[in-house]
């Protein structure tokens, strides 16, 4: 966990009394809308069809349990009682008012949270794996370079009025959790052979309406290099990125039009510019953020305690345990999945009692420490596995410990035409059904690992170009209508889906998907042939038939 | 429901009215005959052609420290006179999200 | 339109020069970037001084032969939504050396003073009169950067390794 020292403190309460100057200038009509949304948004603030929505950043998506405590605080009295987790580390309030949000996010800071950049054409939060420094058999914790990085971005003088917004992920594992690909820059951690660390860096992913897979720009920039290496880009994207059209002024189109080479020569010549420069990074500075990072004080447990032994005779625990508990690096350790996408609700929602009632878990359980990964669930990251049944028994209560993650009900969806303003149609009530008609989990581990992913428009905030089964709402004279595409995925072998065919009506999807898992179900070698290699062995012909023959 | 950011033109196919977001909480507030604001829809200004709906958006943007992000939205004048959303996009506004909400309020 | 220079309103010594504005025969001028080019030396000659105002989406390493002779360089924000000039700013002090003022013109508002101060800027074409009042003020905002640029101020980065050797030193 990162502590924030009085100089990060300083800063977030200067950008607190700043933002509040600027919303009494709004209110009292000193500032017009056309000045002041560009401020709004830099603080996380959009308009919504029924309101204001706040964007509060989550960095790299770690949580202290006093931090959540002040989510569910702001939850309960700016707010409606409960809160959006999205897919990139952010948490979203979809009530709040205008002339509150000042007291909100001071409120906020006194816990070290901001909004700062959570929307605006400025670099956004950074995003990393939410099982950074659990994880077996990572590198090294990427939290602490995206510590780094997110203290460079915050407020930078020359990158705060890009064409466009720009997203930056790390992951240090072989198995991208951070969906690194999709990103307008994509840093995965490695070692050389003198074993120095560094990155891969990647550029010009991005979903929306042109979706691009990130690619590799250079194959290792050292660490003391690389905010030098990330300057050189945006200075590149920052003077020749299209701004003539808000469709083509996203990076990946720059690194598209140019080509990787050019691009990537651009960027060289500038590097060469500035990396022997003050943008260097020696080992203090990085041993300093990392001396903040705090890490529990771990036991030595043993690897199967009678606890957990016992538990095993009841098959829902057995059936929880199976599905949402993962290996930790340490020894009677486990990482604990969080699902947010029970039967029949809104994917990603938390109330504010959850909320407060997973920070009291994670006090007991797992070192005050909380998760938020991009899939829209959050994880306890410490949990000693001797205390996996009593806090499976707890979660239970709470409505969060539906054992779906990972599978046909772990549906990422965003806010669609319930909430968000430039939707054209609703994703929620297609993920409610779908979690009803797939709700029993014997049939969901049948199936086996498939995600779905959920936009309302063609901006893709519910990521369905990555979805094994994406799904997208458009609008056709007047109506909902649904553009179905499988094949899609997000980790490290980052792919676009393909079309099945026409769109289908809003009552229809839930059948489509249905027809596509029986359509796998009886196409797949053997049973542990994921959907996602079925699809790739076979490609979309088959389940295009399968799903249009009666239609 | 197409996005009002993309509302190049003005082109009015029947009633309309003018909506928006108040600005100093974001509530769903429509423009009213006497240049307010109502967050009531029976309250609303209707205009029945483009002119009329050029003049009453007008008038409606200048007034952006009452609210903001106004546009031209479609809505049924029934025979009794009542005055219904024209679209889900509209209908949404009005009356609030289609799925039940997590907490209550 | 209000000049702030040296953090206080004051008097625009500079005429802005149109494309097709007769050349006055005295005083300082600035001069767009096209018309200068064509013409460069005959304008570096004459008495008075001389600045060039030089749009966002042209290539700030064409002007370098001239920096040493120029007053001024007026850099643009069509809105200021627009960023491209913050990273001329910046090359022009960073990697260029120019010492001569650096002037923001356009679409110039109050919440990117801080901003453009750290990019480079020493000079505001300011919009509003009430923005230009509160300069100072507005310029104080903060006292905690991240990023080092060529304005000096000190990074947190920097004061972290300053308090920990300090801190150091004692024990």
């Amino acid at each position: 966990m990162y502590a924030y020292d009085e100089i990060d403190r300083t800063l977030v309460n200067e950008r607190v009394s700043e933002f509040r100057d600027q919303v009494k200038r709004r209110l009292s009509g000193e500032l017009t809308e056309d000045e002041f949304k560009l401020l709004r948004l830099q603080n996380g603030v959009y308009l919504q069809l029924h309101a204001y929505m706040f964007r509060v950043a989550i960095p790299y998506g770690t949580l202290a349990s006093n931090q959540l405590r002040a989510l569910a605080h702001v939850a309960r009295k700016y707010d409606r009682g409960y809160g959006h987790f999205t897919t990139r580390q952010n948490i979203q309030f979809n009530w709040i008012k205008l002339a509150e949000l000042p007291d909100a996010l001071a409120d906020l800071a006194e816990v070290g949270i901001h909004a700062m950049q959570t929307s605006g054409n400025n670099m956004r939060n950074v995003t990393s794996d939410q099982w950074a420094g659990v994880a077996p058999g990572e590198i090294e914790d990427p939290r602490i370079w995206s510590e780094l990085i997110r203290q460079h971005t915050t407020l930078h003088p020359e990158f705060s009025f890009l064409p466009r917004k720009f997203k930056i992920a790390i992951t240090a594992s072989d198995h991208d959790r951070a969906a690194i690909k999709i990103h307008d820059i994509g840093l995965r951690l490695i070692k050389n052979e003198k074993g120095e660390t560094g990155f891969e860096v990647l550029v010009g992913g991005g979903l929306g309406r042109t979706p691009f897979i990130a690619k590799t720009i250079k194959h290792f920039v050292h660490g003391r290099d690389i905010l030098s290496y990330i300057e050189a880009i945006l200075r590149v994207y920052n003077q020749y990125g299209r701004r003539d059209n808000i469709y083509k002024a996203r990076i990946k189109i720059l690194v598209h039009e140019l080509g990787i080479e050019k691009f990537s020569r651009e960027v060289e010549e500038e590097w060469q510019h500035i990396r022997n420069s003050s943008l260097q990074i020696d080992d203090e500075v990085i041993e300093d953020i990392r001396s903040r990072f705090t890490y529990p004080a771990y036991e030595k447990l043993p690897h199967m305690p009678d606890e957990l032994r016992q538990a095993a005779a009841d098959p829902d625990f057995e059936a929880w345990r199976r599905n949402s508990v993962a290996p930790h690096k340490i020894q009677g350790y486990s990482i604990v999945t969080i699902s947010l996408k029970p039967t029949g609700k809104p994917p990603g929602d938390a109330t504010a009692e959850q909320m407060d009632a997973l920070a009291d878990l994670a006090d007991k359980y797992s070192f005050g420490e909380i998760r938020v990964g991009h899939e829209q669930n959050l994880a306890l990251p410490h949990v000693a596995k001797r205390d996996l049944p009593a806090l499976w028994k707890a979660l239970d209560k709470l409505g969060l410990a539906t054992p779906n993650v990972n599978l046909i009900t772990d549906i990422i969806a965003c806010p669609g035409l319930d909430y968000c303003s430039l939707a054209n149609a609703r994703s929620i009530p297609i993920a409610q059904e779908l979690t009803r008609r797939f709700a029993n989990h014997e049939l969901a581990n049948l199936i086996g690992r498939l995600h779905i992913n959920i936009s309302g428009c063609i901006n893709a905030c519910g990521h369905h170009h990555v979805g094994h089964i994406g799904i997208l709402g458009v609008e056709k004279n007047g109506e909902e209508v649904y553009q179905i595409t499988i094949g899609g995925r997000a980790d490290e072998s980052a792919a676009l889906g393909n079309l099945i065919g026409p769109g289908v009506k809003f009552d229809e999807v839930a059948d489509v998907v249905e027809d596509i898992v029986e359509a796998y179900l009886a196409l797949r070698e053997r049973p542990e042939e994921l959907f996602i290699d079925t699809v790739k062995r076979l490609g979309v012909e088959p389940f295009k038939e399968r799903v249009y023959a009666t239609r | 429901m197409t996005s009002p950011l993309e509302q190049k033109k003005i082109r009015i196919a029947g009633t309309s009215v003018v909506t928006a977001n108040r600005t100093w909480d974001g509530a769903v507030v429509y423009r009213t005959a006497s240049k307010g604001w109502s967050a009531d829809l029976s309250e609303a200004a209707i205009v029945r052609n483009s002119d009329e709906a050029k003049a009453l958006l007008a008038e409606s943007v200048a007034d952006d420290v009452g609210a903001v992000g106004a546009y031209i939205a479609p809505v049924q004048v029934g025979e009794d006179g009542k005055v219904e959303p024209g679209n889900l996009r509209e209908q949404i506004r009005r009356t609030g999200v289609t799925i039940g909400q997590p907490a209550q309020v | 339109m209000p000049l702030v220079n040296g953090g206080k309103i004051v008097d625009d010594s500079f005429v802005k020069l149109a494309v097709d504005t007769p050349l006055p025969e005295g005083g300082d001028i600035l001069v767009p970037a096209e018309r200068f080019l064509g013409d460069a030396e005959a304008f570096l000659a004459r008495a008075g001084k001389v600045g060039v105002i030089w749009p966002n989406n042209r290539d700030i390493d064409e002007l370098v032969p001239y920096l040493g002779r120029l007053a001024a360089v007026a850099l643009v924000f069509p809105t200021f939504r627009d960023g491209r000039a913050y990273s001329q700013a910046r090359l022009l002090r960073e990697r260029f050396n120019y010492r001569g003022e650096v002037r923001a013109t356009g679409q110039v508002l109050r919440d990117q003073f801080v901003f453009m101060l750290r990019a480079g800027f020493d000079a505001f074409d300011v919009k509003k009169q009430a923005d230009a009042e509160a300069f100072m003020q507005t310029a104080k905002r903060y006292s905690v950067f991240y990023q080092p640029t060529g304005d000096g101020r000190i990074t947190a980065l920097h004061r972290r390794m300053q308090l920990r050797h300090s801190e150091g030193v004692g024990t």
